[in-house]
C-alpha cells in the first residue's frame, strides 16, 4: 500500500537550485496537490520521484523501500504527463494495454483489463480510434486509464488538466478525484491552478523557488495560512500595510492608513511594520454599515454569483470587495459607500516581509 | 535611449522611401504572383525539362532501340546490380547509423560533439577523393592489406563498391537521424518506461515506430546517393559494371543507343522503386506487439549500452572514418617527395590541374548564385503554400527529381537537350547541369528553415502594417540567414564534388574531380605522388568549406 | 457608428463550416469578450477581423465601410496571437517600434511612439532585452505594447492570458482591461476562460460550433441566458427535467420527477410540455425556510472552492442540485449525509423548452 517518503531532496543545475531540501510524507490513499508558480520545482520534484530525473541529494522511499537506484520501469509508479503523450502510432485500445503488453501478460488478462479500463474512462466506442482523432479531454482520460492499467497504485500527475479548456477542466477534476477514491489510489497531483488544488485535495502543498512553503488541508491553507505568499497565492486578498500601535493578550491594534483596526495576532511588538490580510468576500459594503471606512467606488465588475468592487479611501488605499450579486446592487461607479470588515476572525496579521512585499509575492 | 544611436531625422531618407515603395509594390497580388510564376517557370524550363526531356527526345529520334543481345544482358546485369547494391548498402547504413546518431544525441558531451563533426567528414570529401582513399585503404598494398599481410585485401569490384557506398551514405543517415532525435519528444519514451517498459523495449516499440517516416526518408536518401554516384564508383569498380559504370563505358565506346536506353531504364526504375517504397511503407501495419521482457531488460543494462556504443563507434571508425582519412598519408608523403613544389609551379600535369580547379570553383560559384536567386522564391512557395495548394504539391514533388534521377543519366539527358536545342557553349551547359543537380539541396534546406518560423510572426507583422517584402527583409531573412548560408555552402561543395553529370556533359572542359578520375584510372599518365597530392589538394579545399559551414551553424545556434 | 460589424458572415475550410452566419456589432471603445470552447470558431472570427482570412460569405465592415477585400496592413487592427509572436531577433524596443516603422514613420518618431507604449505597460526599463529573457507575463505586456504603438484602432487578442499561470491570470486580466481602456481602443478578446470573460467584458459573446449562442452584458447573459448551453457555460447551475403545469397571473408551476412542484416565473408553455428548469448554484440556500421553493434532500459531496463551498445535494426525488455558499469560513456548515432543505425563490428559476437532442448534448462543452 504505497506510502511515499521524500527526505531532503535537492536538485541543482549548475548554480541553480531547482529543488532545495524538500521533505514530504504522503499517506496511503491520500490525494495531495502540489501548487506553485512556474519554476517552483513542482514538476522537477515528481520527476525525481518517478526516476526521470536523478536528485543531487536526498532519499526517496516508497513503502519504506528506497527507490533511488531503481530504474523508472521498476518503480511501479503511474505517471500522467502534461502534454498527454499518448503513443500516436497506437490506437486507444493499444495505448491502454501497453503497460500489460510490455510485461507479456496473457492475452486474456489484457482483454479483460483493457475492457474494464475502456468502461472506466467511458471510451468503449472509441477503442479503435487514434489519439489524433480525439479531443484533448478524451485523450487525457485515455492517458489516465493507461497509467492505471499498468497496475500501479502510486500516481504522479503533472498538470493533467493543463492542456484542456478552462471550461472542461472544472468538471474533469471531480471525475479524476472520484476515480482515485474508487480505486484507492495514492496520488500526487501537480498544478499551477490553486482553485483546482483546493477543490479536490486532501492536503495541499505550496511550493516556491524549489522549497516547500506550506502544507495543510485546503480550508486551513485558505483561511489561516502561515505565510503571506500562501495567503496571496491561493486566492485574491487585500494586503494592507500597517503599524502596530498597541498589543494585548490576543489582539493587536494596527494603524492602517488613517484607520485603526483590531486584529487577532500574537508575538508582535509595538511599532512593528505588519500586513493585515483580509479576503474580499469578508468585506461588507453599505451606507448603513457602522464604524466603516468611507470609500469611493472605482470599478464594478459583475462575476455572476459575486460582484467585484474596487474601492479607494480618501488616503489612496485600494480595497477589493466581493459581494454576493443582488445585495448592494445600488452601488455604482463613482458613488461612495462604507466599507466594513467582518469581525476579527477573518483578518490575518503577518510580519512585513524583509525583502519587500513585491518580491515576496512574486509569481514569476 | 542613447541619442548617439538614433539619427535624428525628421523625414524619411531616399533609401527609406525607395524601400517603402518596393514594400508597397509587394502588397499587390500581381507583383508577388509574377515573381512566383517566373521562379516556377525557371524551375520547370531550365531545371526539370532538360533533365528528362533530353532522354525522351533521343528516344523519339533514335532509329531503333534494339540492343544486341550481349549488350542487352550486360546492361540488365549492370542495372540490377545498381539496385541490389543500393538496397543492401542503404539497409546496412540504417542499421549502423542509427545507433551512432542515438549516441550523439543522448550523450551530449565533448566527445560526442567531436563524433558529430567527424561523422560529417565523408560528406565533405569529394567522392572522387573518397573513391581513391577507399581504393588505397582496402585494395592497395599500403592499406589494410599490409596489416593483414596480403597483397590486396579487397580488389576492385562489387564488394569494394559496397564499401564505398556504405561510407558515403553513412553521414546522410547520421545527419537526418540526429536531427530527428533532437526534435523527438522524449516524453513518449519516458511514458513508455513509466508503464514498465525497459529502455530497449521503449525504443523498439515506441520511438522507432514513431520515427518510421524519418527513417524511411533517410533510407531513400541513401539509396538515391548510391544509385546516382559515378566518379568514385568508376574508380573502385575495376572491371565490374553497375548501372552508372555501364553508362560511362557505353558512352566512351560510342554506343549511344545503349547509353540512352540504360539512362532511361535507370530513371524509370528509380522513380518506380521510390514511389513503391514511399507508398507501401506507411501502409505496413505494425503487427501485434511482442515483447521478451527478460531478454530486453538485459539489453537495457549499462553494459549492454556501452557494448552497443562501442560497436557502433568501431564500425564507424573502421568502415567510414579511416577509409576516408587514409588519403592523408599518400598526400603528405607526396609533399615530402618534392611533388608539391612542382604543383605550386604549375609544371607538367599541374597546369591542367589548376585550370580544372579554377573551372570547378567558377562553376560552383555561378551555380550557387543561380540557385539562391531562383530557389528562394520556390522555397518560400513550398514552405508557405503561397499559390494554390495543387501547384505547391506538384512543385514540391518535382523538386526532388534531380536527386532521384542518377546524376550520370541526368547528365546524358542534359547533354542531349542542350546539344540539340541550341548552340549553348559547353561551359554554360556545365553551369546549368550543376545548378540542376544542386537545386534541391538549397530549396529543401531553405523551405525547412522557413517552415520552422511560426506563421504567427508573419501574421502579426502583417496586422502591424508591414507589407510582404518588408516582412521578408526584416523577419524571415534574419531568422533564416544561417540556413541560407549553410544551404549555399552545401550547394557549393556539392557542385565542386560533382562528377557524374559533368563527365556526361563535358567534351573538352574538365572539372577537377573529372580530371582526377582520369589521373586515378590512368587515362592520363601521372605518377603516384602526383595522384595523391592532387586528390589531397581537392580534399583540403573542401575541408575548408566544411570548417566554414560548421562555424556558420555554430554561430547560428549560439545566437539562439 | 460601430467600429466592427459582421453581417451574415460564414467561413468554411474544405467544406467544413467554422463560422455560420454570424452577425454582430462592436461599438467604438467597447471591450468585447468572445467566449467558447475549442473549435467554436472564435479564433477564426478574430482572424477574419484581422484580414488574415477572407469570409466565404457575408460582409465585414469597419465604421460602416465594407472591408472584405482590404489587406491586413491597412485595417489598423493589431492581432496578438496566444504565443505573443514577439520577433525573437529584435529587442523589446525594436519589437514595439516595428509597427510605426512599417507604416513609414521616421526612426525617431517610431522610437518615441514605442517608448510611450512601453511606459504604459511599465516595461520601459527592459527595452534592450530580448524576448527570450523575459517572463511570460512580461512578454504578454510587450505584445500588447507592440499592438498599441502600431496606431491600431482595434486590438485583437487571442487568448492573451492563456499561456500564463492561473494566479497570474487573476491579476493581469484587470490590468489588461485597464490599459486598453486608458488608450480608448476597441478590443476583441477571445478566451475559453469564463471567469476571465465575465470579469473584464463590456459585452460577452458566446460561440458554439461556429454559431452565436448569446450576446450581451455579463449580467444579462447570466440573469437571462438564451439557452441551456449558455446558462451552463456562464455560471454553474442545476438542470432538472420536468413538465410544465398551470400558469396563473405572474407565476407558474413545473412538476419535477417524483411529483415535486416548483414555483417559477410565468411562462408561455402549454400544460404537460416537457421543460428543463435551471437554478444557479449561488441562488440556492440551505436551511433557509423563507424561500418560495423548498425541496428536501441529502448532502452527497462537499467541494471547497476557497471563497465558497459547493454542496452537491441529492434530492429525495433522485435529482441532483448544487448550492454554493459564500462566507462560510473554515468549517463547513453541512457534512456528507446531513439532511437538508434546498431553498430558492421563484424569480431565480430559469425555464427552457426541452432540447430536441436531449439535456446531455446541451451540457456538453463542445
Amino acid at each position: 500500500m504505497p506510502t511515499l517518503d521524500v527526505r531532503g531532496i535537492s536538485k541543482t543545475y549548475g548554480n541553480i537550485k531547482a529543488l532545495d531540501d524538500v521533505w514530504l510524507y504522503i499517506e496511503d490513499k491520500e490525494y495531495v496537490c502540489i501548487v506553485g508558480p512556474s519554476g517552483c520545482g513542482k514538476s522537477t520534484l515528481i520527476k525525481c520521484i518517478a526516476g526521470i530525473i536523478q536528485p543531487t541529494e536526498g532519499e526517496i522511499l516508497v513503502d519504506d523501500h528506497s527507490v533511488l537506484n531503481v530504474p523508472i520501469e521498476d518503480r511501479k509508479i503511474g505517471y500522467v504527463f502534461q502534454d498527454i503523450a499518448l503513443f500516436p502510432h497506437l490506437s486507444v485500445k493499444q495505448n491502454l494495454s501497453y503497460g500489460l503488453a510490455v510485461r507479456n501478460a496473457s492475452a486474456n488478462t489484457v482483454t479483460t483489463v483493457t475492457n474494464e479500463m475502456l468502461d472506466l474512462v467511458k471510451m468503449r466506442d472509441r477503442s479503435k480510434s487514434y489519439p489524433r482523432e480525439l479531443s484533448g479531454g478524451a485523450q487525457q482520460k485515455v492517458a489516465v486509464g493507461r497509467a492505471i492499467e499498468s497496475g500501479s497504485h502510486l500516481f504522479l500527475l503533472d498538470e493533467p488538466l493543463g492542456a484542456l479548456d478552462a471550461l472542461v477542466r472544472a468538471e474533469l477534476r471531480y471525475e479524476l478525484r472520484r476515480l482515485a477514491s474508487d480505486l484507492g489510489l495514492t496520488v500526487i497531483h501537480v498544478t499551477h491552478d490553486q482553485e483546482e488544488a483546493l477543490s479536490i485535495a486532501d492536503r495541499v502543498i505550496i511550493m516556491k523557488g524549489g522549497r516547500v512553503v506550506e502544507v495543510g488541508k485546503p480550508a486551513e491553507i485558505y483561511h489561516s495560512p502561515q505565510t503571506i505568499f500562501t495567503e496571496n497565492f491561493v486566492g485574491e486578498t487585500n494586503l494592507l500595510e500597517g503599524t502596530i500601535m498597541d498589543i494585548s493578550e490576543a489582539t493587536c491594534k494596527v494603524k492602517v492608513g488613517t484607520h485603526m483596526m483590531r486584529v487577532l495576532g500574537k508575538g508582535k511588538g509595538v511599532g512593528q511594520k505588519v500586513i493585515v490580510a483580509v479576503r474580499p468576500e469578508f468585506i461588507t459594503l453599505g451606507s448603513t454599515v457602522p464604524s466603516g471606512w468611507e470609500c469611493r467606488i472605482k470599478e464594478v465588475s459583475f462575476l455572476g454569483g459575486l460582484t467585484r468592487y474596487t474601492l479607494e479611501d480618501d488616503g489612496g488605499l485600494e480595497i477589493l470587495a466581493h459581494v454576493p450579486s443582488g445585495e448592494s446592487s445600488s452601488l455604482r461607479i463613482g458613488g461612495r459607500t462604507n466599507v466594513s470588515f467582518r469581525d476579527g476572525e477573518h483578518m490575518l496579521l503577518f510580519d512585513y516581509p524583509i525583502e519587500g512585499l513585491e518580491k515576496e509575492l512574486a509569481l514569476e | 535611449m542613447q541619442s548617439t544611436t538614433v539619427r535624428d531625422n525628421r523625414s524619411p531618407s531616399i533609401v527609406q522611401r525607395l524601400g517603402f515603395g518596393f514594400d508597397r509594390l509587394s502588397s499587390r497580388p500581381i507583383a508577388t504572383r509574377s515573381m512566383y510564376s517566373i521562379a516556377i517557370a525557371f524551375f520547370l524550363v531550365i531545371i526539370v525539362t532538360p533533365a528528362i526531356a533530353g532522354i525522351l527526345v533521343q528516344l523519339l529520334t533514335l532509329p531503333s532501340l534494339a540492343l544486341s543481345a550481349p549488350v542487352m544482358s550486360r546492361m540488365s546485369d549492370a542495372v540490377s546490380w545498381s539496385f541490389i547494391i543500393g538496397l543492401i548498402v542503404s539497409s546496412l547504413d540504417i542499421l549502423a547509423g542509427i545507433p551512432l546518431a542515438w549516441l550523439i544525441v543522448r550523450k551530449r558531451g565533448r566527445w560526442t560533439t567531436l563524433l558529430d563533426s567527424l561523422a560529417d567528414i565523408p560528406f565533405v570529401i569529394p567522392t572522387v577523393a573518397l573513391g581513391f582513399s577507399i581504393l588505397e585503404f582496402w585494395s592497395s598494398s599500403s592499406g589494410m592489406s599490409s596489416i593483414i599481410g596480403v597483397g590486396s585485401l579487397i580488389s576492385p569490384g562489387s564488394l569494394l563498391i559496397m564499401l564505398l557506398h556504405f561510407a558515403f551514405s553513412y553521414p546522410v543517415i547520421v545527419r537526418v537521424m540526429v536531427g530527428e532525435f533532437l526534435n523527438y519528444r522524449e516524453t513518449y519514451e519516458v511514458a513508455a518506461r513509466t508503464l514498465g517498459a525497459s529502455s530497449f523495449t521503449a525504443v523498439r516499440t515506441v520511438t522507432l515506430p514513431i520515427l518510421r517516416p524519418a527513417i524511411l526518408a533517410a533510407f531513400l536518401l541513401a539509396l538515391a546517393r548510391s544509385l546516382s554516384e559515378t566518379g568514385a564508383t568508376i574508380v573502385v569498380a575495376g572491371t565490374f559494371e553497375n548501372g552508372t559504370v555501364f553508362i560511362k563505358n557505353a558512352r566512351d565506346a560510342g554506343l549511344t543507343t545503349a547509353v540512352v536506353v540504360a539512362s532511361l531504364v535507370m530513371i524509370v526504375l528509380s522513380l518506380v522503386v521510390f514511389a513503391l517504397i514511399k507508398v507501401i511503407s506507411p501502409r505496413l501495419k505494425l503487427g501485434p506487439m511482442r515483447v521478451w521482457p527478460g531478454f530486453e531488460k538485459k539489453l537495457s543494462t549499462h553494459s549492454a549500452e556501452h557494448s552497443r556504443d562501442f560497436f557502433s563507434i568501431l564500425v564507424f571508425v573502421i568502415f567510414v572514418l579511416l577509409p576516408c582519412l587514409f588519403i592523408a598519408f599518400p598526400a603528405i608523403q607526396a609533399i615530402g617527395s618534392g611533388t608539391a613544389t612542382e604543383a605550386v609551379a604549375g609544371l607538367g600535369p599541374w597546369k591542367a590541374f589548376w585550370s580544372s580547379m579554377l573551372l570547378s570553383y567558377v562553376i560552383a560559384i555561378l551555380a550557387t548564385g543561380v540557385n539562391i536567386v531562383s530557389g528562394l522564391p520556390v522555397a518560400v512557395l513550398i514552405a508557405r503554400n503561397r499559390l494554390n495548394s495543387r501547384v505547391t504539391k506538384i512543385v514540391d514533388a518535382l523538386v526532388d527529381l534531380p536527386i532521384i534521377v542518377p546524376s550520370l543519366a541526368l547528365g546524358v539527358s542534359l547533354n542531349f537537350f542542350w546539344g540539340n536545342i541550341g548552340a549553348l557553349p559547353e561551359f554554360w551547359v556545365l553551369v546549368l547541369a550543376h545548378t540542376t543537380i544542386t537545386y534541391s539541396y538549397f530549396v529543401r534546406a531553405m523551405s525547412a528553415s522557413i517552415q520552422g518560423i511560426s506563421p504567427e510572426l508573419e501574421e502579426s507583422a502583417r496586422t502591424l502594417g508591414a507589407m510582404p517584402l518588408r516582412i521578408f527583409r526584416k523577419i524571415t531573412l534574419p531568422l533564416t540567414k544561417y540556413s541560407l548560408l549553410s544551404g549555399a555552402v552545401l550547394v557549393f561543395t556539392r557542385s565542386v564534388d560533382e562528377t557524374g553529370a559533368t563527365s556526361a556533359v563535358a567534351k573538352t572542359l574538365k572539372t577537377a574531380p573529372v580530371l582526377l578520375v582520369d589521373w586515378i584510372k590512368g587515362t592520363v599518365n601521372v605518377t603516384a605522388p602526383e595522384r595523391a597530392l592532387g586528390v589531397g589538394i581537392l580534399v583540403l579545399t573542401s575541408f575548408f568549406a566544411l570548417v566554414i559551414l560548421r562555424l556558420i551553424t555554430l554561430r547560428g545556434t549560439k545566437k539562439e | 457608428m460601430p467600429t466592427v460589424s459582421f453581417i451574415n458572415v460564414s467561413k468554411s475550410f474544405d467544406g467544413v463550416s467554422a463560422l455560420d452566419r454570424v452577425t454582430f456589432d462592436v461599438d467604438d471603445g467597447e471591450y468585447l469578450c468572445v467566449l467558447g470552447p475549442t473549435g467554436s470558431g472564435k479564433t477564426t472570427l478574430l482572424r477574419l477581423v484581422a484580414g488574415l482570412l477572407k469570409p466565404s460569405t457575408g460582409t465585414i465592415s469597419f465604421d460602416g465601410e465594407p472591408v472584405n477585400g482590404m489587406i491586413s496592413q491597412n485595417r489598423n487592427a493589431a492581432y496578438v496571437p496566444q504565443q505573443y509572436a514577439l520577433f525573437p531577433h529584435l529587442t523589446v524596443l525594436e519589437n514595439v517600434a516595428f509597427g510605426p516603422l512599417a507604416r513609414g514613420r521616421t526612426e525617431s518618431e517610431a522610437l518615441s511612439m514605442a517608448m510611450k507604449s512601453l511606459e504604459l505597460v511599465r516595461l520601459a526599463g527592459r527595452r534592450t532585452a530580448f524576448p527570450k529573457e523575459l517572463s511570460g507575463g512580461m512578454q504578454q505586456r510587450v505584445a500588447l505594447a507592440r499592438g498599441l504603438a502600431s496606431e491600431a484602432r482595434l486590438l485583437l487578442l487571442d487568448e492573451p492570458l492563456g499561456a500564463l499561470d492561473a494566479r497570474l491570470r487573476l491579476d493581469l486580466r484587470h490590468k489588461l482591461r485597464q490599459i486598453v481602456k486608458e488608450t480608448g481602443l476597441t478590443a476583441i478578446h477571445v478566451t475559453h476562460d469564463r471567469d476571465e470573460a465575465m470579469s473584464v467584458a463590456d459585452r460577452i459573446m458566446i460561440l458554439r460550433q461556429g454559431r452565436i449562442q448569446d450576446y450581451g452584458t455579463p449580467k444579462r447573459v447570466y440573469d437571462r441566458p438564451s439557452g441551456i448551453f449558455v446558462a451552463n457555460l456562464v455560471g454553474g447551475a442545476a438542470f432538472l427535467e420536468g413538465v410544465a403545469e398551470a400558469t396563473s397571473g405572474d407565476s407558474s408551476t413545473v412538476r419535477l420527477r417524483g411529483g415535486v412542484i416548483v414555483k417559477t416565473p410565468s411562462h408561455l408553455l402549454t400544460t404537460n410540455e416537457p421543460v428543463i428548469i435551471g437554478v444557479r448554484k449561488e441562488r440556492t440556500r440551505l436551511a433557509d425556510y423563507n424561500a418560495e421553493n423548498l425541496i428536501e434532500g441529502e448532502i452527497r459531496e462537499t467541494r471547497f472552492l476557497g471563497n465558497s463551498r459547493e454542496y452537491v445535494v441529492r434530492l429525495d426525488n433522485g435529482d441532483t442540485m448544487y448550492s454554493r455558499q459564500f462566507q462560510e469560513g473554515k468549517n463547513e456548515r453541512f457534512r456528507i449525509g446531513d439532511k437538508v432543505t434546498v431553498g430558492f425563490d421563484r424569480s431565480d428559476v430559469l425555464i427552457f423548452a426541452y432540447p430536441p437532442q436531449g439535456l446531455g448534448r446541451e451540457l456538453e462543452i463542445v
